[in-house]
């Protein structure tokens, strides 16, 4: 086969909106309000950052306390190529930073002129971001800090005015979709107006669009075989709904097709008709656009309705 | 009641840094026909099937059920998927087979990392709220723990270099391998582990067959028997770890009986050099043992599958006769978060 690979962007993008705990929520509020806070577990250690339930005994964890702005480094990693999304866009050291008065470490990251001015055991303190909304970002990063470690921490009652409760968090992955051999196959034809399904050398089925394998037999379809252009709706819904970024009137009719010689149905757009005319067992066609790729929509052929016999199997 | 399940049969496709000719279906297919073809069974025969991927690997939603066309799930077949590495696949089939609802099972498991950036992917799988939004990578993760480890003189460069040419140098004779031969430790990717310390970013799909009793002896000459299998996760948060040790790998050990006898080979799931120290010192393993005969992660790592492919691997020289008694490990998360251990054994070659 010696089509051309098919590629094309595709970007997923997604704001995920979380709701903070008690523990957290007073984190970030602190963070916020350039304030540091740890929790204490039962047996007295101090976690930064704090969790709402104690990683090794799974106890409620809510007695909070105020830790330093200041701590050491127990490791680190020198990044000379910073990617997207990380918080700086000059070269830093990622860090784990146990801070003053805590048992644990934070991760976040360095910011220093280059990895010989960083070590393990090295002190660190927060630079604050200028602006502040209740995120781990809040802490710009860490710098270099020659200061004395600070004393036990004091406790803090994690109430601060106007709480922040959640947060919103934004992901963004950027991938180069390619379809495969039989969709490439099928996307090609398209282009030319064909449309070609696959047949299943097993139980001979004919699948339109083709993905490739045939789910019954569980083996690959290969043998081309062109199917259509006439078809017969073999059951519809109305849509009500406008789509958004979608130039189509409502109300107007989905409909699944079964298009001549192929064993299943696929779906598409009615066009031409009356949405209260369209009927199972209508008789359509393609309507393709100037440059469009594939049909815009499927109008009736105008031939009689098929046999509700002809296409039962095909429901 | 306990049965024995063993692995009777593993395939895998050779690895590749894209696949991108071929649909997942389409790269996945060809290694459920030869793991079947392997045992003489048929699609029908397997009576209960359980697959790992993940949809953010490819960015395509619902993945997992196109990938089901391949095993011909229609009329519907008992089947599960786990979001997670093959080897959590293999762990429900072997639960379903210890229940005795079924002798046979079929586990699989793919993932395409070309289409996106996997090292940003990896990063969604982080704590939402304290650490995702820094982006932290796969990389700068691995990056830290390899720090620490030299900072306790755990390791060094130099030692890091050489867990990499030995494992590349034995893929050699692994035709799947996507990494093979010498190759050149490179720059710092993130310090201090360079390029040669990392795996290598690629496509590929892997399938292993489970049998229960005598129906494993039928389908196998020298079935792996699976005497043992654990898997065991540490705290969320990377502050909270040691990250130099790993107390959830060696429990799971301790719960598959890896401790009880010596093993002769052990595939470990190390995708990163620094790893692999973690893995041996927390598995008690000397230098008499065999690690990574084929190479391991640093050769090939298609995410969700590589873990699977260790316990293919070590059953595999067990079927060949190579070994007698092997561990296999798969690893999870950032800075191995989460272990699973097995212990695969054949018969006496000699015995009645």
């Amino acid at each position: 086969m010696t089509t051309e690979i098919l590629k094309a962007p595709l970007v997923v993008e997604f704001p995920f909106t979380r709701s903070l705990g008690p523990v957290q929520s007073a984190f970030l509020t602190g963070l916020r309000e350039r304030v540091v806070l740890g929790v204490r577990t039962t047996d007295g250690r101090v976690l930064v950052p704090p969790v709402e339930y104690d990683p090794v005994t799974a106890d409620e964890l809510r007695d909070l306390v105020e830790v330093a702005p200041t701590g050491t480094v127990t490791t680190w990693a020198w990044n000379h190529a910073p990617r997207r999304g990380q918080p700086l866009d000059t070269p830093f050291a990622w860090v784990l930073v146990r801070l003053d008065g805590a048992d644990t470490a934070l991760l976040h990251v360095l910011d220093a002129p280059g990895p010989d001015a960083v070590h393990t055991g090295m002190r660190v303190r927060v630079r604050w971001a200028p602006e502040r909304t209740g995120a781990i970002t809040d802490i710009a990063c860490f710098e270099p800090h020659d200061s004395p470690s600070a004393g036990e921490p004091p406790a803090h009652e994690g109430q601060f005015e106007s709480m922040v409760t959640g947060i919103v968090a934004q992901a963004r992955l950027d991938y180069t979709y390619s379809p495969g051999r039989a969709q490439t196959a099928y996307i090609t034809a398209l282009a030319d107006r064909r449309i070609v399904g696959e047949r299943c050398p097993s139980c001979r089925k004919v699948y339109v669009p083709p993905r490739g394998a045939c789910p019954t037999c569980g083996v690959a379809t290969s043998e081309q075989v062109r199917v259509g252009p006439g078809g017969t709706v073999t059951t519809f819904c109305i849509v009500n709904i406008k789509a958004k970024n979608l130039d189509i009137e409502v109300p107007y009719v989905y409909a699944h097709i079964a298009l001549d010689g192929a064993d299943l149905a696929l779906h598409g757009r009615i066009g031409g008709i009356p949405y209260d005319q369209v009927r199972m067992g209508l008789r359509v066609e393609p309507v393709w656009t100037e440059g469009g790729g594939y049909p815009d929509h499927y109008r009736p052929t105008g031939e009689p309705d098929a046999d509700y016999e002809t296409f039962k199997e095909l429901l | 009641m306990t049965r024995d399940i063993a692995v009777v049969a593993f395939a895998q496709t050779d690895h590749r840094r894209t696949s991108e000719d071929l649909s997942e279906v389409e790269m996945l297919m060809p290694v459920l026909h030869e793991v079947l073809d392997r045992t003489g069974l048929k699609t029908s025969d397997i009576g209960f099937t359980c697959s790992g991927s993940s949809d953010y690997l490819a960015g395509r939603a619902f993945s997992f059920t196109l990938a089901l066309d391949g095993v011909g799930a229609w009329p519907p077949i008992s089947e599960s998927h786990v979001e997670m590495d093959g080897a959590w696949a293999l762990y429900e089939a072997w639960t379903k087979l210890l229940t005795g609802d079924t002798d046979t099972a079929l586990v699989y498991s793919y993932g395409k990392s070309s289409p996106g950036s996997v090292r940003d992917v990896l990063t969604r799988q982080l704590d939402p709220y304290y650490v995702a939004p820094l982006w932290p990578d796969s990389v700068a993760l691995a990056a830290l723990q390899a720090q620490a480890l030299i900072d306790e003189g755990y390791t060094d460069e130099p030692a890091l270099a050489a867990v990499a040419a030995r494992s590349r140098a034995d893929a050699e004779a692994n035709s799947h391998a996507q990494l093979r031969g010498s190759v050149p430790q490179g720059d710092y990717l993130v310090r201090p582990l360079r390029t040669g310390d990392c795996p290598p970013i690629g496509d590929g799909a892997a399938a292993v067959i489970l049998a229960a009793g005598d129906r494993a002896r039928e389908l196998c000459e020298r079935p792996a028997w699976i005497r043992g299998i654990d898997h065991r996760i540490e705290a969320h948060s990377l502050g909270v770890r040691e990250l130099t040790d790993s107390p959830s790998t060696r429990l799971a050990a301790e719960k598959a009986g890896a401790f009880e006898r010596p093993v002769d080979t052990a595939e470990l799931h190390a995708p990163f050099t620094s790893q692999e120290v973690v893995l041996r010192k927390a598995l008690r393993l000397g230098d008499d043992v065999r690690v990574n005969p084929s190479g391991g992660a640093l050769a090939a790592n298609p995410i969700m599958a590589a873990g699977l492919i260790r316990i293919g691997e070590a059953a595999a020289r067990i079927h060949r006769g190579e070994s007698d008694r092997a561990l296999a490990h798969a690893t999870s998360g950032p800075c191995l978060q989460q272990n699973l251990v097995a212990v695969l054994e054949g018969e006496p070659r000699h015995a009645q």
